[in-house]
């Protein structure tokens, strides 16, 4: 195990960028017709992490977020609530109190969020926290600084020792793959944070562009992919920022598909983690249901 | 390839047709439908004009909304300088105007008559951009200590049906009050006069005017009735002589929202049919109650 640890680099298999593209370029010319259009778009909504992480939130940003993550169009039957609310660790409790018995999950964003850089003990005393006040995911970021250094071995360590800070809580990390460079590095950083236990891998922190792009997701869908072929063992997705079209949502429904299968096409297994995408999938529903384009006047506002 | 050398080259020369596509959020896109007409003046055919199809009136609006708080937050001079700049634009590509009118059956004397009046009728509403706001708005008297004024403020996404028999005139006679006004719009050509309206795109596309301030598709009334008049993004629609049952059926689709709807069966060549009441038409009021102190013992207030 050793030895595979210390060659993370040559274990990573490199990506043929071109190809990657042409590939994605074909995810978005699939004919999508209303039914499944409409089936689609309930489980876009359903795989959503509502997330707001900026300096500025209140208690009663949180609580308004927590409200609309219960109601997100009631003028509408059937519409089902997302996935999970993302929030920072101090709204971890509030956040928890507002979603009780609604079967939403709480996730935290932690380790010193967005930029990774501190001490590994305030990253594990940040997961605690949030932990300790009932998250059921965590969002960790990787040390980006230290994987450009080389110094792998310290990225696997962190995201192992958080792993273990999570207890029961599942444990998404995110690579930030716009600080990452290559996608041969984003394949790197995949292996890694799923050899070290990762539950999820997610792209971005919405904090840096480019976040989510469909060739770093299907990167990472491959690098999940291999890992399953080669273990068995199933490994979540969450591609973060820049997701605001309920158009570009159905087009990684139809990557994960084709590159992973049905049995991900869950929320235990696939989340997108966006703040405006639920608003625009919600008028694309109605749309579907009426006939008529619909105006952002007439729903919540983000 | 046409053989050409010497002298003889520019009469064995292949013509080179041109392609007229719409215009949408500053580029020139084909129509998404792919499909095209053949309007015909005089049992001669005019080009191959994109069929525009509803997701083209979908997407123009995306782009109209986009553009509508930039345009409108400008000053009002500035909308003034940039309407003055089309004018100018119009005024050095008058030959072309002159030559497509013709082709569209105007005699030489009636489209330099036509292309003159639409520079001028510009320049009319160029300079009334700064000045209807002191027109129309007005310091209102009321009986309790409240500053009370009501300024306009543009109804937001307009679209245009277009003038079918004065097809340069007619569009910008339309056109400039409700851009004036601080709206963008969504212009629906004449459907069998268009090549003038495109190449008036042309014209915007290259005088300051943003992208989205202006949108232009060229395609069949009665398909696209039902689309633009359900929309809910759209505020207001503006329609040159419309059939009663095409008016009965604008208005039906549009109570939905309540859109705003203005039909004009006017001579665009009389002068009189540029007034700045057409700028007012596009716009609602905006009534302010400001809490005032009583400022002297004698009552005045402001």
């Amino acid at each position: 195990m050793s030895a595979l640890k210390s060659n993370f680099r040559a274990n990573s298999p490199t990506v043929d960028q071109v190809g990657v593209v042409e590939r994605v370029n074909r995810f978005a010319t699939r004919s999508i017709k209303n039914e499944a259009k409409l089936k689609g778009l309930k489980m876009v909504l359903n795989m959503i992490d509502l997330t707001t992480l900026e300096g500025m939130d209140t208690e009663g940003k949180v609580k308004q977020l927590c409200y609309k993550a219960r109601h997100l169009h009631d003028a509408v039957d059937g519409i089902p609530c997302v996935a999970a609310v993302c929030v920072y660790p101090n709204f971890v409790g509030l956040a928890k109190a507002s979603l009780a018995q609604s079967g939403i999950n709480v996730a935290s964003v932690a380790t010193a969020f967005p930029s990774g850089n501190s001490s590994l003990d305030i990253k594990l005393t940040d997961v605690k926290m949030a932990v300790d006040q009932g998250a059921d995911e965590i969002d960790m970021v990787i040390s980006r600084g230290r994987l450009h250094r080389g110094d792998y071995q310290y990225v696997y360590d962190e995201i192992a020792a958080v792993k273990e800070a999570c207890g029961s809580a599942r444990l998404k990390t995110i690579l930030e793959t716009g600080e990452l460079g290559t996608l041969d590095n984003v394949r790197l950083a995949s292996d890694i944070a799923i050899a070290a236990g990762a539950d999820f891998i997610k792209t971005s922190t919405g904090k840096i562009q480019p976040a989510a792009t469909l060739p770093v997701t299907l990167v990472m869908l491959e690098a999940i992919r291999d890992h399953h072929v080669k273990t068995g063992q199933m490994i979540g997705m969450k591609p973060a920022g820049g997701i605001s079209k309920a158009k570009l949502a159905l087009h990684y429904l139809i990557m994960v598909k084709e590159t992973l299968g049905v049995q991900w096409l869950n929320n235990k297994w696939f989340r997108f983690g966006a703040s405006s995408l639920a608003n625009d999938v919600l008028m694309q529903i109605v749309k579907q249901q009426s006939g008529a384009y619909q105006s952002p006047d007439y729903f919540s506002i983000d | 390839m046409a053989k050409s050398n010497g002298a003889s080259g520019e009469k064995n020369r292949l013509e080179v047709l041109k392609t007229y596509k719409i215009y949408i959020g500053g580029q020139f896109p084909r129509t998404e439908s792919g499909r095209y007409y053949t309007p015909e003046v005089a049992g001669r055919p005019l080009g191959n004009i994109c069929w525009s199809s509803r997701k083209d009136v979908r997407n123009a609006v995306v782009a109209a909304r986009g553009a509508q708080a930039g345009w409108w937050t400008r000053t009002a001079y500035n909308r003034g300088q940039i309407l003055y700049r089309i004018a100018e634009i119009l005024e050095g590509r008058r030959d072309q105007f002159v030559t497509e009118l013709q082709l569209q059956g105007l005699t030489k004397a009636a489209a330099r008559k036509q292309v003159s009046q639409s520079v001028d009728r510009i320049i009319y509403y160029a300079g009334w951009c700064d000045k209807y706001q002191q027109v129309f708005s007005s310091v209102n008297p009321v009986s309790a200590s409240y500053f009370n004024f009501s300024v306009l403020e543009p109804m937001g996404v307009v679209f245009v049906v277009a003038s079918e028999e004065s097809p340069l005139l007619g569009l910008v006679s339309l056109l400039a009050p409700i851009i004036a006004g601080g709206n963008t719009c969504i212009v629906l050509a004449s459907e069998s006069k268009p090549l003038s309206s495109i190449t008036f795109g042309e014209v915007l596309a290259t005088s300051d005017v943003p992208g989205g301030v202006v949108n232009i598709l060229t395609g069949l009334r009665s398909e696209l009735v039902e689309h633009f008049s359900r929309h809910l993004d759209i505020n207001a629609i503006a329609i040159d002589s419309p059939s009663e049952p095409m008016l009965l059926s604008i208005q039906e689709f549009a109570a939905e929202n309540v859109k705003r709807i203005r039909h004009y069966s006017v001579d665009w060549k009389n002068p009189d049919s540029e007034n700045p009441y057409l700028i007012q038409d596009f716009c609602e009021v905006k009534t302010t109650w400001h809490p005032i102190e009583q400022i002297s013992v004698s009552g005045s207030g402001y």
